[in-house]
């Protein structure tokens, strides 16, 4: 008889275990569609996007909705997998759609040759904002549509420069 | 007043069903069709971007992102690679990587647009799921002309 109800016992606290278990696994999943498919937050810093974001570091939301349906356009701030290192994301501004001619400076600190290019067939042509120490398509040419990853749209952190981001 | 309460735990159910269903595909694996081909899609080698000469991978393509292309990775960065139909040898840069499919006569591969980012990559295809004359996996292999990359 004590080890029925020993057993009993045993087998109510597993099932309140794992119902606890999968509301946490279900909250993940949930957490990490969100991520992936709606909006996220990601911390921005450096220096290659002054004056729009500061250097020492900005939470923003970017949205992963308009870069699925192909609404990217210029002028927007959009994350980028960045084609050196695929583990990193960069943040930089779409200056130029495919089948645009892009005309910009090679070095801007030390010599002003301009150079023009042209953006080839399902590519973008980002770069920072500031031209000075922004490492960007000027370095490593323009950046196939498919390593965008989401769109930045609104800062929230520090509190009192909080508003929407973009133009 | 009944119905409304199976419909309402139906709904909640498939919800949770999808949500644990997309989870599983974006990290772990997922199946995605390719031309006329069912193939089984390994998803973790992306947390480290970790790939090795001669796997066969999912990718973007540079110059249409809606479309999908697989082929098999010949070269890493940092590697040297001849190209084809031409007798230049050029460096893969950091971060980038040289597929070309396995049909050398008729294939849009490096050969044509160069290195691709590895971040287009999405994902190491593993097995082949359908036509069923055709299941099994998918093995890693270096074209012999290829040889070594050096």
């Amino acid at each position: 008889m004590g080890v029925l109800n020993y057993m009993s016992q045993w087998r109510s606290l597993a099932k309140e275990a794992m119902d606890r278990t999968a509301i946490v696994a279900k909250f993940l999943c949930l957490l990490h569609v969100t991520n992936t498919y709606v909006c996220s937050s990601t911390l921005v810093y450096g220096p290659s996007m002054l004056p729009t974001l500061n250097v020492t570091g900005d939470v923003v939301l970017a949205e992963h909705v308009s870069h699925r349906l192909g609404k990217v356009g210029l002028g927007d701030l959009v994350l980028v997998r960045s084609p050196g290192d695929p583990k990193k994301t960069v943040t930089k501004r779409v200056v130029g759609m495919e089948g645009d001619k892009v005309s910009f400076f090679v070095d801007p600190m030390s010599s002003d040759i301009c150079r023009t290019a042209v953006v080839p067939k399902g590519h973008v042509w980002i770069q920072g904002d500031n031209a000075y120490v922004s490492n960007d398509s000027r370095h490593f040419g323009p950046v196939p549509y498919g390593l965008i990853q989401g769109k930045v749209f609104l800062r929230v952190w520090p509190l009192d420069s909080i508003g929407f981001l973009g133009e | 007043m009944a119905t409304r309460n199976v419909l309402w735990n139906y709904s909640k159910k498939i919800f949770t069903f999808g949500l644990i269903g997309l989870t599983a595909s974006d990290s772990l694996a997922s199946i995605s069709v390719v031309r006329d081909d069912c193939v089984l899609v390994e998803k973790t080698c992306l947390v480290k971007y970790k790939f090795s000469h001669g796997d066969v991978v999912v990718f973007s393509s540079p110059s249409n992102h809606k479309e999908k292309h697989i082929k098999r990775i010949i070269a890493l960065p940092g590697d040297w690679i001849g190209i084809r139909h031409c007798s230049d040898v050029r460096r893969i840069p950091e971060g980038h990587c040289w597929v070309e499919g396995d049909n050398p006569s008729s294939s849009m591969d490096s050969n044509s647009f160069g290195p691709i980012p590895l971040g287009l990559v999405k994902g190491r295809v593993t097995h082949i799921v359908w036509p069923p004359q055709r299941i099994g996996a998918v093995e890693k292999r270096i074209p012999s002309d290829r040889g070594q990359a050096f």
